[in-house]
């Protein structure tokens, strides 16, 4: 056992990574000289050169353009988006090019390219740094989707993903580069697509990803002292969707609750609840709820900021409710 | 920064010639097609009138050499050494086709020829050269990767930050604008106030010239200046002046614009202007018409098979969408059939 942080633990991926395979290379705004808005590449340029830490203009467009041709032609690119919010900038290169070549070029070549981003509220950052555009990404077919929520998974998450051969978009969480965990990172961890059962429990199903899994498990250890024995399941990637293991913790529980930090309408949670309630229909006891992001800007206001996304009392309190 | 080369000589103006001519004629099979109701829609764009953009450039091009194209992008394709037949068959959106039918005219693409696609956004194939170059540069591969686009693409931001780091990082990357003066209803001068544009790739530290397109000795000279130093390490841009002959589109008869203009524009058509160099230089005429008749040949028999092609199955629909390894996504029906067995 040794403990990381999330921050150290996507450094160890990128470095066993490019150690590994001499075509892995990142690229990105500040990844290099600057070690990464977040610090996640400090240091990485000492080690592996300019070459595979490339430093580039403002251009987020031309980044994931770049990442697909250099994918196309054999390479392993990890670029780096700074903040997911600037996913707007790149969509074409990302919905219309990346997703869309193996399909559109009857199934000749993908692109398995690696675009880490960081998304999330918790720093005050304001309604253009603070999103979580994830939702963008899971209505692209063609796209996968992974979102880390503990050190274990910011460490192989990132190398599964940097062996996918299609385009794996992979957005971190702004407020966990600072977690830290005891973790052994040889051992097993679940499958690239499988999700994970944190915590087991027969009366609720709590459904959710990135920081909103720590809100969740911090909700069901409260839940826990009133007697009500909450199931927490981590989703890790959101494409390929693992709903299996969400099928089975809602059926034997009778209830779920599917928790995310994005905006709720049409969102991530909108998507799950109408699975679970379209194939887990005769198990549910209770509507399927969901609890999420609030449909505004996110503030820089520290409190209008967390009242915006979902916190462990409400998570308890929609708990108790659904209970009843 | 126009420049004029030496002299053109006729050396290897013959196979030019019939280069253009194919791809005239492919285009002309192409309305054809069109016009027949076999292509898959209507979403066509003829670079009749373009020819010597396509034939000069490629033809300074090398074996392994990447490219990506535009949505009016099929003589580029041509020159590069495309099939006919399966090009026509994917025009017509059937299983034999270079895509087996899902990307038609403006997404067909071929990596066994480098080539790494057509487009149908403005500009968005372009960065991807960019990519190519710089994993050819890591790789020491020694390729050359081409970005083709129109003058609708000098539009777009994303060129212009390609631009930039392909001349920042000194990649073997040579960006080619194919100035037909319109893109889609708007004239060139009607869409900026700087219409010399390769100055805007000079700007970025790009060799840059323009090429008049009319000759096909010249777009070529000009390409091999431009790419020579691009595989050396100074990337470059050239703009070729040319008119698109046709609308837009395949519906579009061009209201927009005068007969007058377009019959200036089409006076200084590249293939006609081959066809005289040719005689001028003694080929008899009628050897050219028998170069004619023989491609016009080859070009009827790419539509004769593209509408007798296979169409692809349905479930070629949910193939594709990620590596064959993965799943593929559940048909809605059978979806629905699940949902509602319920007892």
């Amino acid at each position: 056992m040794e403990t990381l942080t999330y921050r150290e633990a996507l450094r160890r991926a990128l470095a066993d990574a490019m150690e590994e395979d001499p075509d892995v290379f990142v690229i990105g705004e500040e990844v290099g000289r600057y070690g990464g808005a977040y610090g996640v590449t400090k240091g990485l340029i000492e080690q592996f050169g300019p070459d595979r830490l490339i430093d580039t203009p403002i251009s987020e467009a031309a980044i994931v353009g770049t990442g697909v041709g250099a994918a196309m032609a054999g390479m392993r690119p990890v670029v780096e988006l700074m903040y997911v919010d600037f996913i707007g900038m790149t969509m074409d290169q990302l919905a219309n090019q990346a997703a869309k070549i193996r399909y559109m070029f009857g199934g000749q070549i993908g692109v398995p390219m690696v675009l880490r981003t960081q998304g999330g509220t918790g720093r005050s950052a304001g309604a253009q740094h603070s999103q979580s555009l994830e939702a963008y990404v899971m209505h692209t077919p063609g796209l996968r989707l992974a979102m880390p929520a503990t050190v274990a998974d910011a460490y192989h998450l990132l190398r599964q993903a940097l062996r996918q051969p299609d385009p794996v978009v992979f957005i971190e969480h702004k407020a966990l580069y600072a977690l830290s965990e005891a973790v052994d990172l040889a051992a097993p961890v679940p499958d690239w697509g499988r999700a994970a059962l944190r915590r087991p429990g027969g009366d609720l199903a709590i459904v959710s990803y990135s920081r909103q899994l720590h809100h969740a498990l911090a909700a069901a250890e409260r839940l826990d002292a009133e007697g009500i024995a909450a199931a927490v399941i981590d989703l890790r990637t959101l494409n390929p969707l693992d709903f299996e293991t969400v099928r089975g913790a809602v059926e034997a529980a009778g209830r779920a609750m599917v928790v995310s930090e994005g905006p709720l309408t049409a969102g991530v949670a909108a998507e799950l609840a109408a699975r679970i309630s379209e194939e887990c229909f005769d198990f549910l006891e209770n509507p399927v709820l969901r609890v999420a992001g609030e449909d505004v800007p996110i503030s820089v206001s520290p409190g209008l900021e967390a009242a915006s996304v979902p916190t462990p009392e409400l998570i308890v309190d929609a708990a108790r409710r659904l209970m009843a | 920064m126009t420049k004029t080369g030496p002299a053109p000589s006729n050396t290897g103006l013959e196979a030019h010639y019939r280069q253009m001519r194919r791809i005239r004629s492919f285009e002309e099979r192409v309305g054809e097609l069109f016009v027949r109701g076999e292509s898959a829609g209507s979403m066509l764009h003829l670079s009749i009138g373009e020819e010597s953009a396509a034939v000069g450039v490629c033809s300074a091009m090398r074996d392994g050499d990447t490219f990506t194209t535009h949505h009016r992008g099929h003589g580029i394709f041509l020159a590069r050494g495309a099939d006919p037949n399966r090009m026509m068959a994917e025009i017509a959106g059937k299983a034999t086709g270079y895509c087996h039918g899902k990307g038609g005219s403006m997404h067909i693409a071929d990596m066994s020829l480098g080539h790494l696609g057509a487009n149908a956004i403005v500009g968005g194939g372009i960065p991807a050269v960019v990519g190519a170059a710089l994993a050819a540069r890591r790789r020491g591969t020694g390729q050359l990767s081409v970005a083709f686009f129109g003058d609708g693409a000098m539009g777009q931001g994303i060129l212009y930050e390609s631009m930039n780091m392909a001349a920042l990082w000194d990649l073997p990357a040579v960006f080619v604008c194919i100035n037909n003066q319109w893109g889609m209803g708007t004239r060139i001068d009607q869409a900026t106030r700087v219409t010399a544009l390769h100055d805007r790739a000079a700007a970025f530290g790009l060799a840059a010239e323009t090429v008049d397109g009319r000759d096909v000795r010249e777009v070529q000279a000009a390409a091999a200046r431009i790419l020579d130093g691009a595989r050396a390490g100074r990337p470059g841009f050239l703009a070729v002046e040319c008119y698109r002959f046709f609308g837009h589109a395949r519906k579009d008869k061009s209201p927009y614009r005068s007969p007058k203009e377009e019959a200036a524009g089409r006076s200084r058509d590249p293939v006609a202007f081959a066809r005289d160099a040719l005689i001028a230089a003694g080929m008899a005429e009628a050897r050219l018409d028998e170069i004619d008749q023989a491609i016009a040949t080859e070009m009827e028999a790419s539509i004769d098979a593209a509408i007798a092609a296979e169409e692809p199955p349905l479930q070629a629909m949910f193939r594709d969408v990620f590596a064959p390894d993965a799943p593929e996504p559940e048909p809605l029906a059978r979806r629905i059939d699940r949902v509602l067995a319920r007892d």
